[in-house]
């Protein structure tokens, strides 16, 4: 033996030594350590610090059950916090750092907590730090702040790539162990398509541990033929390295696979974890059993150990926790690992146990001692000796390390998740799974079999049922023979009376028992209260070694059955997963998709600076040289506009199809406005409202034929509304004959604005476009000089005479082209969105700015479009409420400053001239605001209290998020061409 | 149900194709109603625990709405059907 | 017994062996003059202000569970008051006062932490309705600050300013506003009503509401009939159910809204960040676990947990705000049933049925308004008169078209 490794056996290739660090010292371990296993062959064992008394702590558990052995893993960027060194797979280069010490783990000032401890207990900190009471934000917050948490989050920029995938399966086995092997080969040779999930990187479970035989051959052999088998078989899938982590609705279940957390060098062409979603007919939950601690006095002391952990380091990894090992147990399981490392060599100091009886066999010449009790452990950073005691003897037994063993709790956990609680077993003294259904069962060790030769026959059984439900037939063989098979019994003991030191429940969150009895003497006995108070099973273990003892104890001091007590609930996650595996690809750019208009490339070559505006990048303005800020191009765009011609895209606008013989009865039903009677070959404003009478939004329908209508929406809205029309269609009037698609997609769409629109765009239309032929609001079917179908339309949202030219998107680039050489003679610019809300704002036309859902048509100077005469639409019920006609509301206005040179933001607040701010004296709020080139001062839209009474008063525009007062006068929210004389131009 | 739905048109189907407008259970009124219907058809739920019937829009699939007949506490799905046929069914 | 620093230590030196129960276990009497039904925090709020600012002192709090077992102890514990609405704002922000000085008042450390909640802006119009809020904030003389994207690199480096699908642009910062510790809020509020004599009845499911002659007289329970002079509902996302046994039809919907904490980590987010492209939220809390949730699942379900869909949601946008998160482990979700209301807002109210009053309408929003839920909640009881910052959130205000409608979303309760 060098240091704790063994000198033979264990699963390790110890023709493969890999180097690695732990707080910068470097150490060596094999091909198939777990980190912790390594570890404990170098004689490190004192591995962390607990969270509140920073007691020195070692390795606990060899699985996901560990609440001591939390290590950084990585640097910089690729750190990875809180990182179990039991489940963690040994690689060459890596590096390990232990948590919450300070200065280092050997010497942590914070152990100075241990001492304070009386003041400490369960709860404190609701009693205390409230004097004098600006003391908790300036002083003790912040120290107990500073102390929270074990490792450190980096918050930089993760390198590494992650993605999802769905699955689909008969069977799910999750757990491969001896059951789930079992079950995974009956009902893989029967032919269903069967996935195997397993979080360890080697499959088989606790076949790997244990020195049974099976068929004749090691259990570790048995498992690797049957995975081999498994591999062999096209319809199962076998996925090590991978938790099942959550069982959802329609037995669907969320898992992790760690795709390379266990390589020095991720490879960039692999995810570093991806997360399955398994849709599974049915599910076996072979997830096993896990060990209990014992509470008794000194138990958190690095060395004390979960028995059955020892049992695996020895077999597994060919590692002994100690070289004088005392085991302390309620049940057989202590004898099993005695048995295990005597026969590889291990002293066995003595077996304490519990019961009076046993018919366990202990190894040749190792003193048993029963009706006994480990009272305290001796030793600092490592275990030196226990302290026994026996009908009220003591006596000190020297060990240096101690396996304890209180009996088994089945692993239930995601069979809880759906709100089904654990059934407490009188006869297994545990907590089962409650029957969730077909869908999902326990199987083996999970379902409270205690045998080897019990789970692999339980795993065939269920399997088979399973196969057969399904219509397939599995092949009735039995069970493989166990030859040499371990028995399993246990008392339950949930307390070891007699505790000379802090018996700990909780190792990590340091909740000993005394801290529940605290909770149930101050009121918080039930267990989601002692729980809570205690900070008990709250640590990222999740309490799974701490939990059952906890009910136990709690049920004890309340003298009642554990059934009583009931556990906490089980959630999601059974283990931690991380935020990159859950969110997958969906990061950063890629977190939305994005939408580019057919008219991005033409934006593009004219040197358009693009905005977000939901999931579209949209032109905001074409910067020219010369121009220093965004003013600058957007004054020129919009002057130009008003004076010669610009073109617009406004593709993003959601553009929709309606046809039939009721499109027109649907549509009038939709808008508040009339509808029924357009006329073919016209367009009109309409208004929509939501069934509650408030402006849902706003655009324009053109008739091009009898039953085609062409509809818009706001960019925003452009969703929303397809899915109302949706379900207006669907749900509310299915009787109606009317058809609809979204073509927003399909039409690249132009606004052509400005004095000399016309005369640009007649260069590549055919026919005439003059104000007689085509006059205001007029839509035709087009056929464009350069062959190309279009529709263009004679409506304006700058106030300016105007067309919209809708081509297919495939077009757009080409005809923009087209018509911004023709418009050059003409001084034609591009504009942007910038521009367009200058533009729409000068002519007070309204946005989502100002239609923000809680805006009536009167509101919005838009009263009279309501039409009230008409037997039905959505939103005319509603709309007559007090509420929504009172004569105080706040009516759209226009603000311009009293002092030219002032500005105005949107978001400002009004205020009557010589009152205070006050939410009485709110008067409105500015909903849009800019600069006009025109007026050469700024214009805001408003919405004012009354509003429409009050043009010509002076009121107070109030912007204190940016420290800015100034004086404006109420006036008509048009500011430019009231009379419509350039749109009719 | 709240990882899958079976669309009558499309099959099973991820819960995320899925928007969920709301309360299937209470019609329309007509326009002529009482106050008190347009005001309980808008803003009043039964919302009970148990049985319940919803408007869910397969907005990633057919854009069809459907109306899931489910449990608001188990979360078991009795029935789903296409939002038309179900007001037909009603009206008739 | 009061808490002091003599007590701490007189009792730690004695083992600790002789703290009593922070509330007492009762058993009901056979009248009271208000029962309260709903032993979350704001039934126990309630209670407390009655006991101790209306002098209302028999009263009980019926309980199906254990208290505190509804979302007052599961929700990710922000408390602000950074609302736009006249409606809402002076609501939140007398909460807000009352949280300031809660811990003085109950004896009892809640760990408010005033670490400032800042609400992240993506575009102009987002930045501008931010603006439009902060105003009306300072209108109610709450204290708000425009960070711009600069400033706030500095102060929250760690956010996705480079690489956001949406561009990080800026935020609208409230100081005052942060966290509290939600369990020790309910047992700080029993604590402080058993003081002033309120009986708290665990385990007490409320099964019928009798009347008589259309007057409430008191409730079945599984406990037996007990008589009262009052009824108050303070059931959240139960309050339908609740309601159903007088007969009354209210405007909720329950949904469920799910929330994560991640392993402890060591101390690394100070502020309560809001994120303007979708609903995520987070904060540290004092034990060093990253709290956070989004936006509620959608369909109306009374079960306290959530879909995977949902959950994988939340870390996208989480991730998208702060790429750092990536590696950072999430430990636990779990889900709490939101009474989500038509507007969004909460109602506080009288019903139609003489001596039955109603609290509910919450909606994700509960947690911060608890002190000023159960204040407004014993005025309107005690003295059958709104108390003032609450009168915009009577129960007919739909009916008279006065919705309360901070998102503008309209009837529809998934959509807040």
């Amino acid at each position: 033996m060098t240091g704790y490794r063994l000198s033979s056996g264990g699963l390790v290739d110890r023709s493969k030594t890999l180097s690695f660090t732990f707080d910068g010292r470097p150490l060596r371990g094999f091909a198939g350590d777990t980190l912790a296993s390594a570890l404990l062959a170098n004689d490190q064992l004192l591995v962390g610090r607990s969270f509140k008394y920073h007691r020195p702590r070692g390795i606990v558990s060899a699985g996901p059950s560990e609440p001591n052995a939390l290590v950084t893993i990585g640097s910089g960027a690729r750190s990875d916090a809180n990182t179990k060194a039991t489940v963690a797979e040994l690689y060459g280069g890596l590096t390990a750092k232990s948590q919450n010490r300070w200065p280092s783990l050997g010497f942590d000032v914070g152990a100075v907590n241990g001492a304070l401890s009386p003041f400490l207990g369960a709860g404190f900190y609701y009693k205390t730090f409230m004097w004098p009471k600006q003391f908790w934000e300036r002083v003790y917050e912040p120290f107990i702040r500073r102390a929270a948490g074990l490792g450190r989050a980096v918050l930089e920029r993760d390198p590494e790539s992650y993605e999802k995938s769905w699955a689909f399966c008969d069977l799910l086995v999750v757990g491969a162990g001896p059951a789930g092997l079992m079950a995974a080969l009956t009902a893989g040779r029967a032919g269903l398509r069967v996935i195997v999930a397993d979080e360890d990187f080697r499959l088989g479970g606790s076949l790997l541990s244990t020195s049974e035989t099976i068929d004749g051959v090691p259990a570790s052999v048995f498992a690797d033929r049957a995975v081999a088998e498994l591999q062999a078989l096209p319809n199962v899938t076998l996925l090590s390295r991978t938790t099942v982590f959550g069982w959802y609705d329609d037995n669907v279940f969320g898992a992790v696979e760690r795709v390379q957390k266990h390589v020095a060098e991720p490879s960039s062409k692999l995810v570093s974890e991806r997360v399955w979603r398994i849709v599974a007919k049915r599910a076996l939950l072979a997830t096993g059993a896990e060990e209990r601690p014992l509470v008794f006095g000194g138990n958190d002391r690095p060395g004390v150990m979960m028995a059955g952990a020892m049992t695996t380091y020895a077999e597994r990894y060919g590692v002994s926790a100690g070289k004088q090992v005392a085991i302390f147990t309620s049940g057989s399981a202590g004898y099993r690992t005695a048995r295990a490392l005597a026969a590889k060599g291990v002293t066995i100091a003595a077996i304490v146990d519990a019961r009076a009886e046993a018919v366990d066999q202990a190894p040749d010449g190792v003193r048993v001692i029963r009706s006994a009790s480990v009272v305290d452990t001796k030793g600092r950073q490592r275990l030196k000796g226990i302290v026994i005691e026996r009908s009220g003897f003591e006596e000190l037994i020297a060990c240096d390390a101690l396996g304890m063993s209180g009996g088994f709790s089945p692993v239930v956990h995601l069979a809880c998740q759906r709100g089904a609680k654990p059934v407490w077993s009188e006869e297994l003294k545990a907590f089962i799974a409650p029957d969730v259904g077909g869908g999902l069962r326990p199987v083996g060790s999970a379902n409270g079999v205690h045998t080897l030769s019990g789970c692999l026959s339980d795993g065939v059984d269920k399997a088979a049922k399973i196969a057969a439900d399904l219509g397939f037939r599995a092949a009735s063989d039995s069970a493989p023979v166990v030859d040499r098979e371990e028995t399993s019994s246990f008392t339950a003991l949930w307390y070891v009376p007699g505790a000379k030191s802090k018996a700990f429940v909780d190792f990590q969150n340091d909740v000993h028992a005394k801290d529940l009895g605290l909770a149930l003497r101050e009121g918080f006995g039930h267990v989601e209260h002692a729980k809570r108070y205690t900070t008990n099973g709250m640590a990222t273990d999740q309490g799974k070694l701490s939990n059952i003892n906890a009910v136990g104890i709690l049920a004890g001091m309340r003298g009642v059955s554990p059934a009583d007590v009931g556990t906490t609930t089980f959630r999601p996650f059974y283990t931690p997963v991380s935020f990159g595996a859950l969110a997958g690809t969906a990061r950063d750019e890629h977190a939305a998709p994005a939408r580019k208009s057919p008219l991005h490339g033409w934006a593009m070559k004219n040197g358009a600076t693009f905005v977000e505006a939901g999931l579209w990048h949209r032109s905001a303005w074409f910067p020219r040289a010369g121009e220093k800020t965004w003013r600058d191009s957007v004054d020129r765009e919009v002057l130009n506009v008003r004076a010669n011609v610009g073109l617009c895209d406004v593709s993003t606008l959601g553009k929709i199809e309606v046809f039939g013989p009721d499109a027109a009865e649907f549509l009038n039903r939709l808008y508040c406005n009339p509808m029924l009677k357009l006329p073919v070959g016209k367009a009109r404003y309409g208004l929509m409202l939501r069934e509650d009478g408030f402006v849902f939004d706003d655009g324009t329908v053109s008739r091009l034929d009898e039953a085609h209508f062409f509809v818009t929406t706001t960019t925003a809205m452009a969703g929303p509304v397809m899915a109302h029309m949706e379900y207006c269609a669907q749900a509310l009037w299915p009787a109606l004959e009317v058809r609809f698609t979204s073509s927003t997609d399909q039409w690249a769409q132009m606004a052509i604005a400005g004095p000399k629109a016309r005369a640009v765009l007649q260069q590549i239309v055919d026919g005439d476009i003059s104000d007689g032929a085509f006059p205001f609001l007029s839509v035709r079917k087009i056929v464009l000089k350069s062959g190309v179908s279009a529709r263009l339309f004679r409506i304006s949202f700058s106030g300016e005479l105007a067309f919209e030219l809708a081509v297919p998107a495939g077009y757009g680039e080409a005809v923009a082209d087209q018509i911004m050489e023709a418009g050059r003679p003409h001084d034609i610019c591009a504009y942007g969105v910038e521009a367009l809300n200058v533009l729409r704002l000068e002519k007070g036309l309204l946005t989502h700015a100002e239609f923000d859902g809680r805006v009536t048509p009167d509101d919005a100077g838009l009263g009279r479009m309501l039409s009230m005469q008409k037997t039905d639409f959505i939103g005319k019920r509603l709309s007559t409420r007090y509420g929504l006609t009172a004569a105080d509301r706040m009516q759209l206005v226009g603000l311009k400053p009293v002092d030219a040179d002032k500005d105005m933001r949107a978001g400002a607040h009004i205020l009557k001239e010589g009152t205070k701010p006050s939410t009485l004296n709110d008067q409105g709020w500015v909903s849009s605001a800019g600069f006009s080139p025109v007026l050469g001062h700024a214009i805001a839209l408003a919405f004012l209290k009354s509003g429409r009474e009050r043009y010509g008063e002076k009121v107070v525009v109030f912007d204190k998020l940016r420290d800015q007062e100034i004086v404006a006068e109420v006036c008509d929210p048009v500011f430019v061409d009231p009379q419509n004389a350039k749109l009719k131009a | 149900m709240a990882s899958l739905i079976t669309c009558p048109h499309c099959g099973v189907r991820p819960k995320e194709e899925f928007a969920i407008r709301g309360d299937a259970s209470r019609g329309r009124p007509e326009p002529m109603d009482s106050d008190e219907a347009w005001h309980d058809y808008v803003y009043v739920r039964a919302n009970p625990r148990g049985r319940t019937q919803e408007h869910w829009h397969h907005v990633a699939g057919c854009r069809r709405f459907l109306v899931v007949e489910r449990d608001t506490a188990t979360h078991e799905v009795y029935s789903v059907v296409d939002a038309a046929e179900f007001a037909l069914r009603a009206t008739r | 017994m009061r808490y002091s620093a003599f007590s701490i230590v007189r009792n730690a030196l004695s083992g600790n062996l002789n703290w009593k129960p922070q509330w007492r276990q009762p058993q009901p009497k056979s009248h009271y003059d208000v029962i309260i039904i709903g032993g979350g925090g704001h039934g126990l709020s309630t209670a407390y202000y009655l006991a101790k600012e209306f002098g209302v002192k028999n009263v009980a709090v019926l309980e199906k569970g254990y208290l505190g077992s509804g979302n007052v102890g599961r929700n990710t514990t922000i408390v602000r008051s950074n609302y736009m609405l006249p409606g809402n704002e002076p609501f939140y922000e007398f909460s807000m006062k009352l949280w300031e000085g809660l811990e003085q008042d109950l004896n009892y450390n809640v760990m408010l932490s005033q670490r400032g909640v800042i609400m992240l802006y993506h575009s102009d119009a987002q930045r501008d309705a931010y603006v439009r809020r902060g105003n009306a904030m300072w209108m109610e003389g709450v204290a708000a600050e425009l960070i711009e994207r600069e400033q706030l690199k500095k102060m929250i480096p760690f956010l996705n300013y480079d690489h956001a699908r949406y561009p990080i642009l800026g935020g609208l910062l409230q100081r005052r506003a942060g966290t509290a510790r939600h369990d020790a809020v309910a047992w700080g509020y029993a604590r402080g009503a058993d003081r002033h004599g309120v009986d708290i009845i665990e385990h007490c499911e409320v099964t019928g509401i009798r009347r008589e002659n259309g007057v409430v007289t008191g409730v079945e329970t599984t406990k037996g009939f007990i008589g009262c002079g009052k009824l108050a509902l303070a059931a959240a996302g139960n309050s339908s159910r609740v309601g159903e046994m007088a007969d009354l039809k209210l405007p909720l919907e329950s949904h469920v809204l799910q929330a994560f904490v991640t392993e402890g980590l060591k101390p690394c987010i100070d502020h309560v960040i809001v994120y303007g492209g979708g609903h995520f939220y987070i904060s540290q809390s004092d034990k060093g676990g990253l709290v956070f949730g989004a936006e509620i699942d959608g369909y109306s379900s009374y079960a306290q947990r959530g879909n995977l869909a949902t959950a994988e949601h939340v870390m996208e946008e989480g991730v998208t705000m702060i790429p750092g998160l990536s590696r950072v482990r999430v430990l636990r979700a779990w889900g709490g049933v939101m009474d989500m209301s038509m507007d969004g807002s909460p109602i506080i109210d009288r019903t139609s049925i003489d001596n039955l009053y109603l609290n509910c309408g919450w909606c994700y929003g509960g947690f911060k308004a608890t002190p000023a839920s159960g204040y407004c909640f014993a005025h309107l009881i005690a003295r059958n008169d709104t108390h003032p910052v609450a009168r915009a959130l009577r129960l007919d205000r739909f009916a008279r078209g006065y919705a309360v409608d901070e998102a503008g979303a309209g009837p529809q309760p998934n959509l807040h």
